[in-house]
């Protein structure tokens, strides 16, 4: 086990490698961080020229990504192009926020899930089984932004006809509150509620199939045949094994949940870490840019060794060696 | 991707697999079917992917004929009905926007174009996954490696904010130049699909008895294995329709993917944004995505029932 963690391990320094080296290549062939500045007519060319030099922007791509990769390990990701500041204090703020929603979203998405999933297999065919079939391929069909949309629309028309402050629609804090507060929880609700219901309609799925999965195997109607009451039977023997592939399927769901926390949080104007990425995307900061990408990359491959390494821990036939 | 269909004699079938079936019927006549005629017949039992494809017909039939179907020009404003509900008076189903444009012949004009972008990314992303998954399945070895090694980069990466970057950097705006880079980062799952069945394809007696028959590799793949993976093909193909428009519209809404004025839904739907008292602007464009892809998703759902050859249900 512990040769297969140190092999993965070692096995993603080279693709964070590649894939840094991609997009650092395709990110600076692409865009010109000091065109905003040239057009600036109070920066005088001989200040240009210094950035430039000081940010070694006259110097070929490669020399330039080995620059920068100095500034990722001693300056903690550099500096911005554009305005100079350091990046990782924004990155760390704006990751906080965005990992309050995402957590609380996706074990509100988990427990719901994981519910929806034993009741419809186990009530397969019923009313309630079509009913959250039906639910969860529209939360399939439905595009995150319009969802987002719509609550947001529903819940400005609430404050504005009936001077209700249920949610509120746009921005993270009201002056003066703090992280845990029930302010913040009415900024982050709809946030998480968009959220979720994506990674619900997923986890449902998942659940309800591998419930039928393993309801229907030998072990099971030999604990039935030996007389253990129903319920037991669910609880021990059944959801047991058939949570085994939601482990999985959650932590690869990570990078779709980034996506989604990009999207989310662009409407709802929430100082997340999609946001600051969109933000930064428009203003062609590359270095910014780039920061994201590969503070997303190494959480990604993170939660990827996570997913392998727990399927392990819980399903004894899996041997890694 | 073209529709399966008996008309078109498909690429033959047959020869992967024993004798078409023979079904008695009606008597003593015996009519022979091909593997084409049970998918279609099964297709056509599919209840639901009928109303998906009757729903596609309307949708995309709508955006096809856009000219005749949308009563004003999408980009002509009517000064005299600013922000106005959707009425029937004046022909505007949809309401109008800030600026009077008829949001009916807007969305109608955004269906073509996602229609556009949706089909071009699918069959120009299937043709690349299928050929470069083809070749890593039956060679294995060095390709197979590559594509794997492509695949595990694309995996550590979130799928939409390099879509976004890339659509920023090199995108400017342009529906086709949007569609190039789609295709590019959508053609790894279906390669990954081909993959496999091409894996398990090659070690069939069948390639077995062609190859030793002196079939040579191009023939093998193109004759004996790759109508077996047209199935998967065009099920992945339907989808990846379904997946290209609404990547398309979040990318578009976020101001990253097609720009004015070009219509399309999700760049309408940022329009809502702006005015949000103006329901109608948000609801009918995000409305005709969702119907749009809850549609293609039956049709695929359907396509996938077909065209799995391990079904013969069929006893008409």
């Amino acid at each position: 086990m512990l040769t297969f963690i140190v092999r993965r391990i070692l096995y993603s320094i080279p693709v964070l490698a590649v894939s840094s080296f991609l997009s650092f290549f395709f990110v600076s062939s692409a865009g010109n961080p000091v065109a905003l500045l040239r057009g600036n007519p109070r920066i005088s060319q001989n200040t240009i020229h210094n950035i430039i030099v000081q940010t070694h922007l006259n110097r070929s791509i490669p020399v330039r990504y080995w620059y920068w990769l100095e500034d990722v390990f001693t300056h903690k990701l550099g500096n911005s192009l554009i305005t100079f500041q350091p990046i990782w204090p924004d990155i760390t703020r704006t990751l906080g926020h965005t990992a309050q929603v995402i957590i609380i979203s996706e074990s509100l998405a988990l427990i719901l899930g994981v519910a929806v999933g034993i009741f419809s297999a186990i009530k397969q065919y019923s009313f309630f089984d079509y009913a959250f079939t039906s639910i969860s391929f529209t939360g399939f069909a439905i595009p995150v932004f319009w969802f987002a949309l719509l609550l947001q629309i529903l819940f400005v028309d609430i404050y504005l006809h009936w001077n209700v402050r249920i949610f509120y629609t746009s921005g993270l804090n009201s002056p003066g509150q703090g992280t845990w507060s029930l302010d913040r929880l009415q900024h982050i609700g709809l946030p998480v509620i968009v959220l979720m219901t994506a990674s619900f309609a997923l986890y449902s799925r998942y659940m309800r199939a591998s419930m039928l999965d393993v309801i229907n195997s030998d072990y099971v109607r030999t604990a039935r045949a030996k007389g253990v009451p129903e319920w037991r039977v669910i609880t021990r023997h059944v959801c047991r094994n058939a949570l085994i592939p939601i482990v999985t399927v959650s932590a690869l769901n990570f990078g779709a949940l980034l996506g989604g926390a990009i999207i989310t949080e662009t409407v709802f104007q929430l100082d997340g870490i999609g946001f600051y990425f969109i933000q930064k995307l428009q203003a062609s900061d590359l270095y910014a840019v780039m920061a994201y990408l590969m503070v997303t990359a190494v959480l990604i491959i993170v939660f990827n060794l996570v997913a392998d390494i727990l399927y392990g821990v819980l399903d004894p036939r899996i041997r890694y060696d | 991707m073209t529709e399966p269909s008996a008309e078109t004699p498909p690429v033959r079938m047959d020869l992967a697999l024993p004798v078409a079936d023979a079904t008695v019927e009606a008597g003593l006549e015996i009519k022979v079917r091909s593997q084409w005629t049970y998918a279609r017949m099964r297709f056509f039992r599919h209840k639901l992917a009928l109303i998906g494809l009757a729903g596609l017909i309307i949708i995309f039939g709508a955006g096809i004929f856009a000219n005749w179907v949308a009563p004003y020009s999408p980009t002509i404003d009517d000064l005299n009905h600013l922000l106005t509900g959707p009425t029937l008076a004046h022909k505007h189903f949809f309401g109008t926007d800030e600026i009077g444009r008829d949001y009916f012949s807007r969305v109608v004009w955004g269906i073509r174009t996602s229609l556009e972008v949706g089909v071009f990314v699918a069959v120009v992303s299937s043709i690349l996954g299928l050929v470069i998954g083809a070749v890593a399945g039956y060679y294995g070895g060095l390709v197979d490696n590559i594509l794997m090694r492509i695949t595990d980069l694309f995996l550590t990466l979130p799928f939409l904010a390099i879509l976004l970057t890339a659509s920023a950097l090199l995108g400017q705006g342009n529906q086709w130049r949007f569609s190039y880079i789609l295709a590019a980062l959508l053609w790894t799952g279906i390669a990954r699909v081909i993959r496999g069945v091409f894996l398990s394809l090659r070690e069939k007696e069948y390639v077995e008895a062609a190859k030793a028959a002196g079939a040579g590799d191009i023939r093998i793949m193109l004759r004996h294995m790759l109508p077996n993976t047209l199935g998967p093909v065009i099920v992945n193909g339907t989808l990846a329709v379904a997946t290209a428009i609404l990547i398309e519209a979040a990318a578009s809404f976020l101001g990253f993917g097609i720009k004015p004025p070009t219509p399309s839904l999700g760049e309408l739907t940022s329009e809502g944004q702006t005015n949000p008292q103006q329901w109608w602007l948000t609801v009918f464009p995000g409305l005709t995505i969702v119907l749009i892809v809850v549609c293609i998703n039956f049709v695929g759902d359907g396509l996938r029932d077909a065209l799995d050859p391990q079904q013969r249900r069929i006893r008409a």
